[in-house]
Parts: C-alpha cells; structure tokens; sequence
C-alpha cells in the first residue's frame, strides 16, 4: 500500500492486476476468453475471498460462540473482527448496529416482518418506487397483506429518473417508512437516498435503503446519509453467496422484536420464557455462516485496498465509453438514461429479442443478463418484458465493451 | 457461429419475423394465457375445436425468435389434428427438445425438428415450449368445460 498516498491524488485502477486476481477471468466459454458483464447480478471472487473461505474450513473452523477451546476461538474472533469491518466499511457507529445476515433479500424480509410488524397497522402506507427489485417490493407486500397496510410506489419518467418532487407528494401523514434502492439494478439509476432521508426524517419517517448497487460502486457512509437501515449482499461485493449485512440504527434495533428464534439469539430459556440476546446477536439465530462472513470480510479487505475513489472512477470511464459506443449504434434502444447511474447500461436491440441477443453474445463468451432483472413493475412502466443488460466492474476493460459492441454486430448479422 | 446457425435457422428467423396464424381470430371455442416468468414474455392461444378436431389455432403476444417461431410452426402443425392427436404431437415436441430422439418418418415431427437445437440450450427450452403449454391448457379447459354442461 506504498503507493495508496499517491492514488490518493489521481485514483486510478491497474485493471490488468485486478484481473490477475480474480481466476475465472482467465478462463474460456465457447472457446472464446471469458467477457463478463454480469457483475451487477453477482460479482466473481478474487483469490483473497477463496483463499479466505478456504483457510477457514483448512484450518479455523469451529462453530463460533461458547466454544472453550482454541479453533472456536479463533473462529469467533474472525467472525466478529469481519462486524468491525463492516461497521468501518460503511461507518455505523456501533458494531452492534451491524447484523449478518443471508442476504439484501433477507435484510428487507426481517425488517419488513420485525419492524414492519410492530409499527404498521391499516391503512398505514409504505413508499417505494417503480425502481425497485422485487426483494424491495415483495416483502413489503407481505407485511402489508398481513397488517392492512398498503404499499405505495413512486413513479419514475421516461428516462428511469428518481422524480423528487413526486417522491415528496407521495410523503403523506400516513407514510410509515420510506424503502428506497441507492440504484437501479436493472437500469442504473442513483437514488439522491441522502436528500431522500432528509426528506422523509422532516416528516418523522424512517428510511431503508437497499444498497446492493449502491455499495458495490461508491463509499457509503450510513452516518452522513443518516438512513435508518441500509442493507446490501456479500455477493455483489466480491464475496461469498449467502452472507449479506442489515445495518440498523441501534434504538430501532434495539425496539424491533426477533425475527427467528433458536440458538444464539437468547440469553436465558427456560421452557416457560425467554429472554433475548443483546444487539446484534438477537436478530441471528442459529448457527451463521461463518465462512461466508470471513470471505466477507476478506472482500471488505480487498475493495477497501482499491479505494472507493479508484473505482469509481475505472467504472465511470467504462459506463461513459460504453454509452457512447451504445450510442453510435442506430439499432441500439437504451433503457434508462438517468443523470446519475451505477455502471449499469440496459438496451433493446431493433427486431431482436433480449433473449436471443443473450443467447448470441453468449457463443462469443460474453456473459450479460437479459429479461426483466427482478424488477418487472418497472419493465411494465418501459411497457417492455425485458432488457439485454450489461453492468461494468472493477475487472472490466474497455476492450470487453469492444468486444460487447462486436458482439452486437454478430447478433444483427444472424438476424439479418 | 455454426451453433448458432443449428439454432437459429432460416425457417426459425422467418417464423419468428413473420409469425403465421397471428392474432385474434373472429371465431374460437377455447383460449388460455401462458406466461414465461423466466423472461416476461407472454402468449395467448386461441382453439377452434369442431368435434374433437382443431380446425384453427392462432396466437397472439410478445417473445424471442425462438418462442414465437415455435408457437407459429404449431398453429400449422396441428390444425386438422384430433384432440388425442394434438396431445401426442405435444408430448412427442417435448420429448424433441429436450433429448434425443428418433421419430423419422414423422411428418410433423419433421417440420418441428428445426426447433430441436434448444435441447443444447436448457434455458431456451421452455421458449420453445410456451406456446405448446398454454394450447394444451386451452384445450384442456374447454374438455372440462365440456364436461361440466
């Protein structure tokens, strides 16, 4: 880290050794190199997070928590250094604010039925928008079916923007919480979630914040935005499946009721009653995954290395050339054009199907998702059933947006 | 590229450009909805059955090359077959592209061959098979319809 001083000043990414460091990169499909492009549905592994999950179960696995002996010691004291981690990551100000969990998935499940439980009642409104992955929709659907409340959505424009002033009127005095992506999965857009927070605190109302897109590309900084939860998965982040993290603010933590009940998440239990942990160890019962979260933190490691500053920047180089080569293509329909985005790019190619694009582009070893991208309210808002998507990451090069563009060219020979 | 070729031939381009029998047709006895949740695509079905033969078949909706090729080439392949025909020639087209199969000397089996090429791409598959689904449900609907008068 020598050099991070001099980073500092101009942050750049040596891309060619970030791709040194994650092995799939290196491999072939269909003969061809690997072009992947899907890092937005779930980012590949650099060595650090295998070697990570792979020394754990090699030679510090126990199951953590009341073990007496040396490797459940060992294998608590990772598993507990990753919360630090995470608390610094994102800067909450207490570890016990930070709860591991599966997934963003299983964050917004566990707020929605624990908070969303014990503070909603008919008639009350939950605010969204026409932005969301159904992971921020459904589960509020959910508690809304079963307390009466109803879940209303923000409407976006023509170009997938956040409308602030929309989101404003949607504020009413029956507004219970505000559940807001910090960026669009299937079309980029950035969420202002800092003014959005502000917003909605003026009213008294607490805010979500899905952060999966969100946290993958920017510094997050949970104090400054002062949002009450933030939640994001492992997965995107350059780290294992199945872990991911809900932040809460202590005191709406502290008043939420479990989720699950089992082991790890009491203090006494008699078979009358029982009594709960303490924060954060309430809300994680059973035994975690304790691998998975030393990869987390492994990931941490490795993307905190790299800086925020550097990658942002490597992205946004990629997201402008790819727009401007998307652009010099007249049979190319982009899907979002907000003014803030994730380096995320959604598009329609003339008289072919997203399916067909993805199948083509697939033969030529490069990997983009196509379809609806778990956020069909906003598909049926574009009326379109689906988008070839291709999201840029850290890895990525502006010879694979070439190599997407060629692609493109395959697919409007075969269709010709 | 040859692989895709074996995918998308001519006769797949051309259906799935120029889908035949498609649209609502004045007159029809039975309908259903099918739905791809996998890619949002969606198609609807329309059956014309005149004692337990199909005389029409059209369809209507919005999908991939290959989903709207298969379910054009269907509305010609099955009109003029009997109910219990329509249903072998489902279950035979299922059987044809997801394994290898040998059904020479099948006439209709061999207009839906060009189709076969999915069976190398398991996410394609039920592109291939929506169409088929959701007139096996019309169908279906109207023979329980049928029953319950």
């Amino acid at each position: 880290m020598a050099s991070a001083a001099l980073q500092q000043a101009a942050p750049t990414l040596d891309v060619a050794r970030v791709r040194a460091d994650f092995p799939i990169l290196g491999t072939e499909v269909h003969g061809k190199p690997l072009v992947f492009l899907d890092s937005a549905a779930s980012a590949q592994k650099p060595q650090a997070v295998i070697d990570a999950v792979r020394h754990c179960y090699e030679a510090e696995y126990a199951n953590i928590h009341r073990g007496v002996y040396y490797l459940s010691e060992t294998a608590t004291r990772h598993y507990e250094d990753t919360r630090e981690k995470v608390r610094a990551f994102i800067n909450a100000k207490n570890t016990r604010e930070i709860v591991f969990v599966r997934g963003a998935t299983e964050a917004i499940n566990l707020v929605a039925q624990s908070w969303g439980g014990a503070n909603l009642s008919a008639g009350d409104e939950i605010l969204i928008t026409e932005l969301e992955h159904h992971s921020n929709i459904v589960p509020w659907q959910m508690i809304a079916e079963r307390t009466g409340a109803v879940v209303r959505a923000v409407p976006t424009d023509e170009a997938g923007e956040f409308l602030f002033d929309a989101f404003e009127k949607a504020l009413t005095t029956r507004t219970k919480i505000v559940a807001v992506t910090h960026a669009s999965n299937a079309v980029g857009t950035v969420v202002p979630v800092k003014d959005v927070v502000a917003a909605a605190h003026a009213r008294g109302i607490p805010v979500l914040v899905d952060g999966c897109q969100g946290i993958v590309h920017r510094g997050v900084d949970v104090q400054d935005l002062d949002c009450d939860f933030y939640v994001f998965s492992g997965h995107k982040l350059y780290g294992p499946t199945g872990i991911g993290v809900l932040y809460g603010k202590r005191a709406l933590l502290e008043a939420m009721p479990p989720y699950q009940g089992g082991g790890d998440m009491i203090e006494t239990v008699t078979l009358e009653k029982t009594t709960f942990a303490a924060l954060p160890h309430k809300f994680e019962a059973g035994t975690p995954n304790i691998a998975g979260t030393v990869g987390l933190g492994a990931a941490i490691d490795y993307v905190g290395a790299l800086g925020h500053d550097a990658i942002a920047a490597h992205e946004a180089d990629l997201l402008g050339y790819a727009l401007e080569r998307l652009r010099g293509l007249n049979d190319i329909r982009l899907i979002g054009t907000a003014r803030d985005r994730a380096s995320i790019v959604s598009f329609l190619t003339d008289g072919v199907h997203p399916h067909d694009v993805g199948t083509i582009l697939d033969q030529e070893g490069i990997a983009v998702r196509v379809g609806h991208h778990c956020a069909q309210p906003l598909m049926d808002h574009f009326d379109i059933a689906g988008t070839v998507r291709a999201s840029f990451a850290i890895y990525n090069t502006r010879a694979e947006v070439d190599a997407l563009i060629d692609g493109l060219d395959a697919v409007r020979k075969l269709f010709a | 590229m040859n692989d895709l070729r074996e995918l998308y031939q001519e006769i797949i381009l051309d259906h799935g450009k120029n889908p035949r029998n498609f649209g609502k047709p004045e007159h029809f006895t039975a309908e259903a909805d099918g739905y791809n949740p996998l890619c949002g695509d969606k198609v609807h079905v329309y059956v014309t059955l005149k004692d337990g033969v199909v005389t029409d078949v059209h369809f209507e909706g919005r999908g991939c090359a290959i989903s709207m090729a298969s379910a054009s080439l269907m509305t010609e392949v099955l009109t003029g077959k009997t109910e219990q025909e329509a249903y072998d020639l489902f279950e035979k087209f299922h059987e044809l592209v997801t394994h290898e199969t040998d059904f020479q000397g099948d006439e209709d089996i061999d207009r839906l061959v060009v189709l076969s090429g999915v069976r190398q791409y398991p996410s394609r598959v039920k592109c291939a098979t929506l169409a088929w689904h959701t007139l096996n449900n019309a169908i279906e609907g109207e023979a329980e319809t049928a029953k319950t008068e």
